[in-house]
């Protein structure tokens, strides 16, 4: 029940968030309901026996990705943004689109069962820790995957500030 | 206990919220905190669907999903100070130099 209670709460504060994000005219606005919808995120993963991932997002969302949106918001002219159109006019064709994958992913998502289940059970997460066990297959399974995510940041860095730079 | 169901629908949601946003504001911002909703709303899946399959993969695609969010976030918004440098344009419909 409690868990039913605190689930509803975080999802209609998720989607509420997420509409505030996308209708506010101040982008300095949408960026602190950024913020509070990436701590509910991250309280949606402690619900789900997530706690690194939890702390994850809070740290490289909430604290790293959202501090690059201000400073690029700081560089941009915000005088000017609050007059003028909000929104394109590509709106007209937007929002059917939008309500057309809507509709399709329900009508496609009443058939999915979680079939198969794996060898990492509460218990199992509950003896290990969480941050143990998402270690332990992250280094042994997902090694790989893991040394590419970091030239993926590499690249990230060199073409940051490559294309930042005054002359190319 | 939540049904696997509630959680899929919540993400269907906001990824639905995401694609509106990016697909209608004007302010290059905005689409770019459009695209991190939708990625949001895959990392909701995938932590889901991992917590109710009793298996750590969903769990490890959702780092890398974390990590490539904050790379493309990196990369886009020094597109975005570059445009904003040579064109002084932050809005969608002003960058038209690739119009065919």
């Amino acid at each position: 029940m409690i868990h039913k209670i605190i689930f509803s709460y975080l999802a209609i504060m998720i989607l509420g968030l997420s509409l505030f994000i996308i209708t506010r005219r101040n982008p300095v606005h949408s960026v602190l309901g950024m913020l509070f919808m990436f701590i509910h995120v991250g309280a949606l993963y402690l619900l789900l026996n997530a706690e690194f991932l939890a702390a994850t997002q809070v740290i490289v969302y909430a604290g790293a990705i959202l501090v690059l949106f201000l400073f690029a918001i700081m560089i941009l002219n915000i005088r000017e943004e609050l007059e003028g159109e909000l929104f394109t006019g590509s709106w007209v064709m937007a929002i059917p689109v939008g309500v057309a994958l809507l509709i399709m992913l329900l009508i496609g998502l009443r058939s999915i069962r979680p079939g198969y289940s794996g060898t990492h059970t509460i218990e199992y997460i509950k003896t290990m820790t969480h941050t143990k066990a998402f270690g332990k297959e992250l280094f042994t399974n997902y090694l790989l995957p893991f040394e590419v995510v970091s030239v993926i940041l590499l690249v990230a860095i060199v073409g940051a500030i490559v294309l930042a730079k005054k002359k190319l | 206990m939540v049904e696997l169901h509630w959680y899929i629908w919540l993400s269907l949601g906001v990824f639905i919220i995401g694609l509106t946003g990016f697909l209608t504001r004007r302010n290059l911002i905005v689409v770019f905190m459009s695209i991190e909703l939708m990625l949001n709303a895959v990392n909701i899946n995938l932590v889901a669907m991992s917590h109710y399959m009793q298996d750590m993969r969903g769990q490890m695609l959702t780092l890398f999903v974390i990590a490539v969010a904050a790379a493309e976030a990196a990369i886009g918004l020094a597109i975005l100070i570059a445009l904003f440098r040579t064109k002084a344009a932050g809005h969608v419909d002003e960058a038209t130099e690739l119009k065919g």
